[in-house]
């Protein structure tokens, strides 16, 4: 090993997957040996026993299909909201200082204490799911969005200047696509946010979803579909984060040369 | 061909400081006019204002005192009758080579094939048409350089302005591209300043060369340069070239030692 040396795709594969086999040799030792009762804790066995019959059972392909829609459709509302706003804030300090106290203030609320005041407004439905996902992401998009533009590199600027850029061109065509791969990467950490909020939204108040389904899993302890459940939540977030990186490398070829 | 003459009447330039530096005078009173069609060098030490001289021309920069013209429109603004090419790497890396060349002319809504068409004569010019789909991160430092040449000629500027485009390019291929400059020169007669620390450069391209003082800059000295066009790099070997070299190491060596000590 040297600091920095890259490593092979070949050896990143192996090693990557190294972890998660050893990862549930741990948890079949800590269970298979009885070392942990399985009141507590199921094994993998029985988890993907569990798994299968919420699967065939009790329709929980439905559940995850609620949850991807509410995760989806919140993180694009706050995406909406949040990259444009941030865009403007960065390029323009007026505009910055108008909000930015604002929001930086607003970033700190917890999402999940919204819920109750949020269920008072919105009731247990969609609006409400959606809500606890936008609250809890359009802040710190527009926070991280402004600080990206605002780092565009001055002397790209000055040089558009000199080429016939105006205002309106030197957003469109240097501020915008010089930010664009960090506000991609912004989107995937910030999608990856969005699916502990929409879980939490789901523990209360909710009558479908994956978190619902954690929540009435514990009331039967069943601790096998529970954690079939988070197992789940967490190979679908290894999936968006792995398709989101593919697309970034599609859109932004020249940002990783 | 450039037509517009360019005057600069007593410019003036102090940053204010910040903290507890104090504000820098950068640039004392200075006088220049460039006729169209010149080459003029500005050649002095490190730190003497030639880079805020040529952002102030460029608009990019506002003088403290002083006035700008362009025949008699003042320069208010950078505009794209003033093309810049920077010291520093300035290609927008997301854009290809072509694109980047294209940028000026997209700006100004020039049809396509227009575009393609001035492109193509200016990749060809600077003798990049092998690279025209290759991003800025795929070139080397004089391929970058030549690309932010042609990006600024593309636009068909009234002045080029030049801050040290070769400063960071090896020796080599430093000569190269100064003889690429020429040549374009030569044939296009743009007003050109071309700001440098290299004698040799600016004896070489220029037919004027302007000796700055050590900061507070001003200008020290003009020496015109009597060599005729077209130039080849053999006029370095001449006795006048000599003469000429000798003659503004002087005058430069005064003020590089005043600069540093
Ligand atoms: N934005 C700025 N704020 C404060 N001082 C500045 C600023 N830009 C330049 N200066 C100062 O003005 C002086 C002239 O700077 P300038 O960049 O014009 O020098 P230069 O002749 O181009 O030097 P070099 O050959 O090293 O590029 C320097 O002393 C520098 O410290
Ligand atoms: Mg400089």
């Amino acid at each position: 090993m040297e600091p920095l040396k890259p490593v092979s795709a070949g050896a990143r594969i192996v090693l990557g997957a190294g972890f998660f086999a050893l990862f549930i040799a741990g948890w079949g030792l800590a269970t298979y040996g009885g070392f942990v009762p399985p009141l507590f804790l199921a094994s993998p066995g029985q988890t993907l026993v569990a798994g299968w019959s919420l699967l065939t059972e009790f329709n929980f392909l439905g559940d995850i299909a609620v949850t991807v829609f509410r995760v989806v459709g919140g993180f694009a509302i706050a995406a909406a909201i949040g990259v444009p706003l941030g865009l403007m804030m960065g390029a323009f300090k007026p505009i910055e200082a108008f909000f930015e106290p604002f929001i930086s203030f607003a970033r700190y609320l917890p999402a999940s204490a919204f819920i109750p005041l949020l269920i008072l407004w919105a009731g247990v439905g969609e609006a409400q799911k959606l809500s606890v996902i936008i609250i809890g992401s359009v802040f710190q998009v527009v926070i991280m969005v402004a600080v990206i533009a605002g780092a565009t590199r001055m002397d790209l600027v000055e040089a558009a200047y000199t080429l016939g850029s105006r205002r309106a061109g030197i957003l469109r065509r240097v501020i915008i696509p010089s930010a664009a791969p960090d506000v991609m990467e912004t989107m995937r950490l910030v999608l990856g946010w969005a699916w502990t909020y929409v879980i939490v939204a789901e523990l209360i108040g909710a009558t479908s979803g994956i978190g619902h389904m954690i929540m009435d899993s514990q009331r039967l302890l069943d601790t096998g579909q529970m954690i079939f459940g988070i197992v789940v939540i967490g190979l679908i977030g290894l999936i968006t984060d792995f398709l989101f990186k593919a697309l970034n490398r599609w859109l932004f070829p020249w940002a990783t040369l | 061909m450039s037509r517009k003459t360019l005057r600069v009447r007593g410019v003036t330039r102090t940053f204010p400081g910040s903290g507890r530096a104090g504000p820098t005078l950068a640039l004392q009173p200075t006088d220049l006019t460039v006729q169209p069609g010149e080459f003029v060098a500005i050649l002095g030490p490190s730190g003497c204002g030639k880079s805020t001289l040529l952002r102030i021309v460029a608009g990019l920069d506002r003088p403290t005192a002083g006035t700008l013209t362009l025949d008699e429109a003042p320069i208010a603004a950078p505009g794209p009758d003033r093309g810049m090419v920077f010291q520093s790497y300035t290609l927008f890396p997301w854009l290809t080579v072509a694109e980047n060349i294209a940028y000026g002319l997209r700006e100004r809504g020039l049809p396509p094939a227009e575009q393609r068409a001035i492109v193509d004569r200016f990749l060809a010019r600077t003798g990049l048409t092998g690279f025209a789909e290759h991003w800025p991160r795929q070139l080397s430092g004089g391929m970058q350089q030549r690309t932010a040449l042609a990006r600024a000629l593309a636009n068909d500027p009234e002045i080029l302005l030049l801050d040290e485009p070769f400063g960071a390019l090896d020796h080599q291929t430093r000569e190269l591209m100064q003889e690429l400059l020429l040549e374009i020169w030569e044939a296009d007669r743009k007003t050109v300043l071309f700001v440098t620390h290299d004698i040799d450069e600016a004896i070489f391209l220029a037919n004027r060369v302007i000796v700055m003082s050590a900061r507070p800059g001003r200008i020290k000295a003009e020496v015109e340069v009597p060599l005729s066009y077209p130039r080849e790099w053999t006029v370095k070997t001449t006795p006048e070239f000599g003469a000429l070299k000798a003659r503004l190491m002087a005058e430069i060596r005064e003020e590089v030692r005043k600069a540093i000590g």
